[in-house]
């Protein structure tokens, strides 16, 4: 069909609409926002193909027929979203099991390596010999020097 | 021979069915399965012969004429990229069985493990077969269904929230894609790779530039290029040993291959040459240097790959022959190599009972056939001589000079530093892992130990006879050195594997034998 204004409107808030939920916390919400963003990327879809009758042979003039390939299109996509939405649903559900809420949470381990870094205790000063001593840091640092060094005449 | 193309997609999804039904009796899905991609290699092998021997084989999947049917498209590069991801996903099956994964010996119910495993086969080599853009999309929707399920197996708490991370970037990259898809279809009138060569040749600049950036865009995500990259080291170090290689080793790279694909096919000409190199820089040089910072080896292993990510982009952003078969060899020597760093990674958990690197010590001692599984694929990544590795940032880098650019020797400075802060990195794990004494407090491997024991696969580790708990079983060992092997081998063939590409580059670049084959008679 030709894209008119009101059609493309209402895939933009569609778009719009799902981007907003998708930047939230809540996995229900993020859900939410998966959904309305397929259905307009479905609608979006649909416009790329001429309006008319139904594609079938008999019934209506060649010429007069609907494009019948992003409607196919779109069946597939719907039938994915479909799948995607009832997996989400059992990660949010298994998410609320385990933890008592279903927010989507920060990378654990990029985290700590933060809290190491702003105590200045990264994974460099990590002891070779095994020991705890804290002489470690300078054994440790020597290493990047030569890299950084071979970097330089490379 | 077209009719063998198909079967790279066929056969693991009607194994996939097969092991379905065959739930509750591993043993019989475990032999379907290695039967099928036994039988997946064989085939994608004799396909990169004939496709080399007489150019790009093509097949019109329902007897549908092109362009109102789907084509499957054969050619060099779609072939050698299926030999390769055949081996990998081959060799990670006989791990994980060996690991006891698919009877559920890990924290989990496992008997979905083998269907999945050869649902997410047939997504990859269906994504590299396809002719069309809507069937690639499906490939993608193919295989990433089957890694969330991968990656969530057993749904434990540390897995569940990667996988909500992974689970809602990939929709996200998806619906891009989707768009994408709708967008050319609705300028251009059709999804067939073919005939839109022709047709997209005809649009005005600006909007060819705009299909082409959302193309990238999506494509990029899924190939973890840096400023989207930032999901892959969260989500993959979590899933299994076995899961995450082969995520590591194929799912990037497929993103890789469609973006060779689509910059070669569709869009030729450079246009966002520069966007690339500049992108490839920076993953390049963030992503190692978020390596450097990490004190887990599987972290530290996910930022290799973003890492050398980059390197691939670097071929593909040069436009020039040399740089794109460059490209070529590197996706095939780091899909191997990765792989089987992941799986050297797998067998250190397994092995010292933890992959962080401050509990770990004293593994070269413990366990040398593990030091040396390894050592060389480490070493292969970082790129020292003679080392296919080296080799793939030889050509690179030379690409790069011929180049000339400022741009490009930006690029071949940044490939050197990347290359020898990877050496840094690989050479940390070496030393805190496999060198100093070990901690008292080090596991001494008994969950292992049992675990082993139950599997039936066991044997004692020759190196460590005589510590308590020096066993890995022979059926994990066995395919890790496999990989290793096949690495080492890719230095021996490098030469004619270089010739392959090379070829494999000139046809992409001239664009007619694809679509000869696709369209004997002209385009439409």
């Amino acid at each position: 069909m030709s894209p008119n204004l009101t059609y493309v409107i209402v895939v933009g808030v569609l778009v719009a609409a799902g981007v907003t939920l998708l930047l939230e916390r809540s996995l229900t919400r993020v859900l939410m926002g998966v959904i309305l963003l397929g259905n307009g990327a479905n609608l979006l879809l649909l416009t790329g193909g001429r309006a008319g009758g139904p594609p079938i042979v008999g019934t209506t003039a060649p010429e007069e027929m609907s494009d019948p390939l992003p409607q196919a299109m779109i069946l597939t996509a719907i039938v994915i979203t479909l799948g995607m939405t009832a997996f989400l649903l059992a990660l949010a559900y298994r998410s609320w099991h385990l933890n008592g809420h279903d927010e989507v949470q920060d990378d654990v381990e990029d985290r700590r390596i933060m809290d190491l870094a702003i105590r200045d205790e990264g994974p460099g000063t990590a002891d070779i010999e095994g020991g705890t001593g804290d002489d470690d840091e300078s054994t440790d640092a020597r290493p990047v020097a030569n890299v950084v060094e071979a970097g330089r005449a490379g | 021979m077209t009719y063998l193309v198909p079967l790279p997609v066929v056969m693991p999804l009607l194994g996939a069915a097969l092991t379905l039904l065959l739930l509750g009796r591993p043993h019989a899905q475990r032999w379907v399965s290695l039967t099928v991609l036994t039988a997946t290699v064989a085939v994608s092998a004799t396909l990169l012969v004939q496709s080399s021997l007489h150019g790009p084989l093509v097949v019109e999947v329902g007897g549908w004429v092109a362009p109102m049917g789907i084509v499957l498209v054969a050619d060099q590069l779609a072939a050698l990229m299926l030999v390769v991801s055949a081996s990998v996903t081959l060799c990670v099956l006989v791990y994980s069985i060996g690991q006891g994964m698919a009877d559920g010996h890990e924290e989990t119910p496992l008997s979905v493990y083998h269907p999945t495993y050869l649902v997410l086969t047939a997504g990859v080599c269906n994504a590299f077969l396809s002719g069309d853009l809507f069937n690639l999309y499906v490939g993608f929707e193919i295989l990433l269904v089957a890694s969330y399920v991968l990656l969530t197996l057993g749904s434990t708490e540390n897995r569940i929230r990667a996988g909500t991370t992974y689970v809602v970037v990939s929709l996200l990259s998806s619906v891009i894609f989707l768009i994408a898809i709708g967008l050319v279809y609705a300028s251009t009138g059709t999804l067939n790779l073919a005939q839109l060569v022709d047709r997209l040749d005809t649009l005005p600049d600006d909007l060819r530039l705009l299909l082409q950036g959302m193309l990238l865009l999506a494509f990029g995500i899924k190939a973890a290029v840096f400023p989207l990259s930032a999901w892959l080291p969260d989500s993959y170090p979590t899933a299994p040993a076995p899961v995450t290689a082969v995520f590591a080793g194929l799912l990037t790279k497929v993103g890789v291959y469609a973006i060779i694909r689509t910059e070669t096919l569709l869009f030729p000409g450079g246009r966002t040459a520069t966007l690339l190199l500049v992108t490839a820089v920076l993953t390049m040089v963030v992503g190692i240097l978020g390596a450097v910072a990490q004190s887990d080896i599987k972290r530290l292993l996910s930022f290799t790959l973003i890492s050398h990510i980059g390197y691939m982009l670097f071929g593909v952003g040069l436009t020039s022959s040399l740089g794109l078969s460059a490209a070529i060899f590197y996706v095939v020597h780091h899909i191997t190599i990765q792989t089987t760093l992941f799986l050297a990674a797998g067998l250190v958990e397994r092995r010292g009972g933890s992959t962080a690197l401050d509990r770990l010590g004293g593994l070269a001692r413990l366990s040398p056939v593990l030091a040396v599984l390894f050592f060389v694929p480490a070493l292969n990544l970082a790129g020292i001589p003679p080392f296919s590795g080296f080799l793939g940032k030889l050509g690179l880098i030379q690409a790069g000079v011929d180049d000339g650019g400022v741009l490009a020797w930006i690029l071949v400075a940044g490939g050197l530093i990347t290359s020898l802060l990877t050496l840094y990195a690989i050479a940390r794990v070496w030393n805190l892992a496999f060198w100093r004494t070990p901690h008292a407090d080090m596991p001494s491997g008994d969950d292992a130990e049992q675990a082993a024991r139950t599997d039936g696969a066991m044997e004692p580790d020759r190196g460590g006879s005589g510590q308590s708990g020096a066993v890995l079983p022979k059926l994990m060992i066995a395919p890790t050195l496999a990989l290793v092997v096949l690495g080492l081998a890719l230095t021996v063939v490098a030469g004619p594997l270089f010739d392959l590409s090379t070829d494999a580059a000139d046809d992409l670049l001239r664009r007619t034998p694809y679509v000869d084959a696709v369209f004997p008679g002209g385009a439409p």
